[in-house]
């Protein structure tokens, strides 16, 4: 990989290796625990691809940014979170939104613009929301969501909640001013707010050593006074274990955390960029540490998933998602007259 | 502007019985924190220094810096930590010193509190109250003296609303907060040291109503906020020489009370809309072109329109005061369209 700093090896990622050599119910569930994130991965990658097709098709329009690459990220983080917890993200959020449990039936009539979309097919790809999930979007204002962060973390915190906020950005973000001023003041007021910032070497079109004098993005959050270490982004059961401690830490009273994780984007930025930023050497040097492959491979290597295993869950994924599909093409569109709907609460309807 | 002025209606201070708009708001706060463990007051300078318009003197004593909370001069992220808090279940306040700085944080406001809800297909609701100030007259020069509440005005999504007289500084506050949407709630600087009597039992008031501050039957002067004194003073000219003006307060400026406005029209058949801020493309832009579309044929004259000049504000008194509508430019205004010459 070409990150160019070292990474900090976490200490947490050595549970898996204690895992591995523990017996009986604890081996099992740590392999049920492996296995449910490479299902989780593998969901993440194959509704995208599909959501490509429906793209190419014009049954998904607008601007669709994917995730295909970073799956390890969402699937490692969402289950160190619990229903109570928070979480704000960004216009990269379909992983995120299926990690977190919206069904992919709410999150692909989104994509349609349905009514039965988790936004009511007001938000479309980039602004899933989910009040059953506390699933806060969906921001397409880079950095945007870090202020929303961290006034859940504060509502949290003056109410004495043991709530977490997981608030997802991107390499971009650290240029913006928000990310300067939410660190500071998540750090000044201790909020329980979890930074997971998705460092996917990519701006749209600029690498991060083009936007960014300090590229060490974990480094400079340090600066700020929150606990901050990078991640091996490429390895799910390493950002499993970093979510785990860093959730954990947060949850006691740690103060704001902040990971970096170090991924990739295999894709373009969004469906209109012609990526011309890149070579595919650079591209395919990244695959070769693909997490859903690297985790399989694993699996495999201590025996904990079998030879047709791979292929019996992509075909349940599979049906889901063909499920979603054809509840998405089938779902009612919103009425017009329901236009202005939503802009003022409806408790208090006004002209 | 240090002067003291005289609440509409209200016998003269100087009795000392009476209060200041100032402290009408930091009672209004103080009845809302005291009233509701979901509210609390964050921003620059609110708690220690006692607010930079000494609004929220000693409130800091009274409930602790856990709900009176400075902030870092972030507007931003403090605007926005305001939208989650509320996101949450919370009932912030936010302070944000002057409408001037309250751009750094109009990702916050326009991208986030007014969107939410929309975006989210009504799963979210914003129940955020901003307060800022607004105005000029204070020789504060051009970063510090804008309005620019009409801007705000334009967006879907928000709730805008000036208090202009000490009940509406007691009151508003409190039907804001009970409101499920994004409030801002702009004062203008030269009310602050505003005073006169308050009613004993002054609380809530309606905020989507326009008030008719001043009957009258010749024309209407549509005013709101750090105008409407001087509206109601140049009022007061006019009956002398002979023109009765009725002089309505907006206090609502988004919505805008059109009822209000348009029987008021009704009655007078004169329009003048009466806005410290720029004209182009402005609140008073949109208010005249309500009355034309709604009562054009009701009208006797053209609206007439006194706004600011297109200048950012001067620091120097005189070029100030030339700078935003004076009573005198109120005067000639409103005999314009009473005579036809407008
Ligand atoms: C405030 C703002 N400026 C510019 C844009 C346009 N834009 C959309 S995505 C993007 C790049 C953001 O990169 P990053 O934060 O690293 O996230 P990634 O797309 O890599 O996940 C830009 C510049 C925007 N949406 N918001």
């Amino acid at each position: 990989m070409t990150t160019k700093k070292t990474v900090k090896t976490d200490p947490g990622g050595a549970a898996g290796e204690a895992a591995r050599t523990a017996g009986g119910a604890a081996r099992d569930a740590a392999a049920k625990e492996r296995r449910s994130l490479l299902h989780e991965m593998l969901r993440i990658r194959r509704f995208e691809e599909r959501c490509v097709e429906l793209y190419s098709a014009a049954e998904i329009r607008g601007f669709m940014h994917l995730y295909i690459g970073e799956e390890a990220v969402a699937a490692g983080v969402m289950p160190e979170l619990g229903p109570e917890d928070a979480v704000v993200t960004t216009y990269r959020e379909h992983g995120h939104a299926l990690a977190r449990g919206i069904p992919a039936e709410a999150i692909m009539a989104e994509m349609f613009g349905r009514s039965t979309g988790c936004s009511r097919g007001r938000g479309g790809s980039m602004h899933l929301f989910d009040a059953a999930t506390r699933f806060y979007g969906g921001n397409a204002i880079v950095a945007g969501g870090l202020p929303l962060a961290v006034g859940l973390a504060l509502a949290d915190r003056m109410r004495g909640a043991d709530r977490v906020t997981a608030c997802f950005l991107g390499d971009g973000a650290a240029a913006e001013g928000e990310f300067h001023e939410c660190l500071n003041l998540a750090a000044l007021w201790r909020l329980p707010v979890l930074f997971v910032c998705e460092n996917n070497q990519y701006a749209m079109g600029t690498a991060l050593a083009r936007e960014h004098a300090e590229t060490d993005l974990a480094l400079r959050a340090s600066s700020y006074g929150l606990v901050a270490w990078a991640v091996d982004g490429m390895d799910a059961l390493a950002v499993s274990a970093a979510a785990r401690r860093a959730a954990e830490a947060v949850r006691w009273g740690g103060g704001p955390h902040f990971l970096e994780m170090r991924t990739y984007r295999y894709r373009a930025h969004s469906m209109y960029d012609p990526d011309r930023y890149r070579t595919k050497a650079e591209i395919e040097e990244w695959r070769r540490h693909d997490p859903i492959d690297a985790l399989a491979a694993r699996l495999r290597a201590d025996g904990d998933l079998g030879g047709d295993d791979l292929a019996a869950m992509d075909k349940e994924i599979a049906a889901e998602i063909d499920g979603a599909v054809k509840a998405a093409r089938k779902a009612p569109l919103e009425p017009v007259a329901d236009l202005t709907r939503f802009v003022y609460s409806e408790r208090a309807v006004r002209p | 502007m240090t002067t003291t002025r005289t609440a509409p209606g209200a016998p003269a201070a100087g009795a000392n019985g009476g209060i200041t708009y100032r402290e009408a708001m930091r009672a209004a706060l103080r009845e809302a924190l005291a009233k509701d463990e979901r509210v609390f007051l964050m921003g620059e300078d609110v708690g220690r220094y006692g607010g930079c318009f000494a609004v929220s003197l000693g409130l800091l004593e009274e409930f602790g810096p856990e709900r009176i909370r400075d902030t870092p001069l972030s507007e931003s992220a403090f605007v926005g930590a305001g939208i989650g808090a509320a996101l949450a279940g919370m009932r912030p306040i936010v302070e944000i010193m002057t409408v001037n700085f309250s751009l750094l944080a109009l990702d916050q406001i326009l991208n986030n509190a007014a969107t939410l809800s929309h975006m989210s297909g009504g799963q979210f609701g914003v129940p955020l109250v901003i307060r800022m100030t607004t105005g000029a007259g204070r020789q504060l020069a051009a970063q510090h003296s804008h309005s620019l509440e009409g801007w705000y005005t334009h967006i879907p999504g928000l709730r805008i609303v000036a208090p202009a007289t000490l009940e509406d500084a007691r009151g508003m506050l409190w039907t804001a907060l009970a409101d499920p949407d994004p409030v801002l709630i702009f004062e203008h600087g030269s009310l602050y040291t505003l005073s006169g009597e308050l009613p004993p039992g002054a609380g809530a008031v309606d905020i989507d109503r326009a008030a008719v501050r001043r009957p009258g039957s010749d024309v209407s002067l549509i005013t709101y906020g750090g105008t409407l004194h001087k509206t109601l003073e140049a009022a007061g000219r006019l009956a002398s020489e002979g023109v009765e003006a009725e002089v309505l307060d907006l206090r609502s400026l988004r919505p805008l009370d059109d009822a209000t406005i348009m029987d008021s029209v009704r009655r007078t058949h004169r329009a003048v809309v009466v806005d410290e801020a720029w004209r182009s493309g402005s609140l008073s832009a949109e208010i005249s072109a309500r009355v034309t579309e709604q009562v054009f044929y009701e009208l006797d004259a053209p609206v007439a329109r006194v706004c600011g000049v297109e200048i950012p504000i001067p620091y120097p008194r005189h070029l100030e005061e030339a700078a935003v509508p004076q009573p005198d430019d109120v005067v000639a205004a409103a005999h314009r369209v009473v005579s036809g010459d407008a």
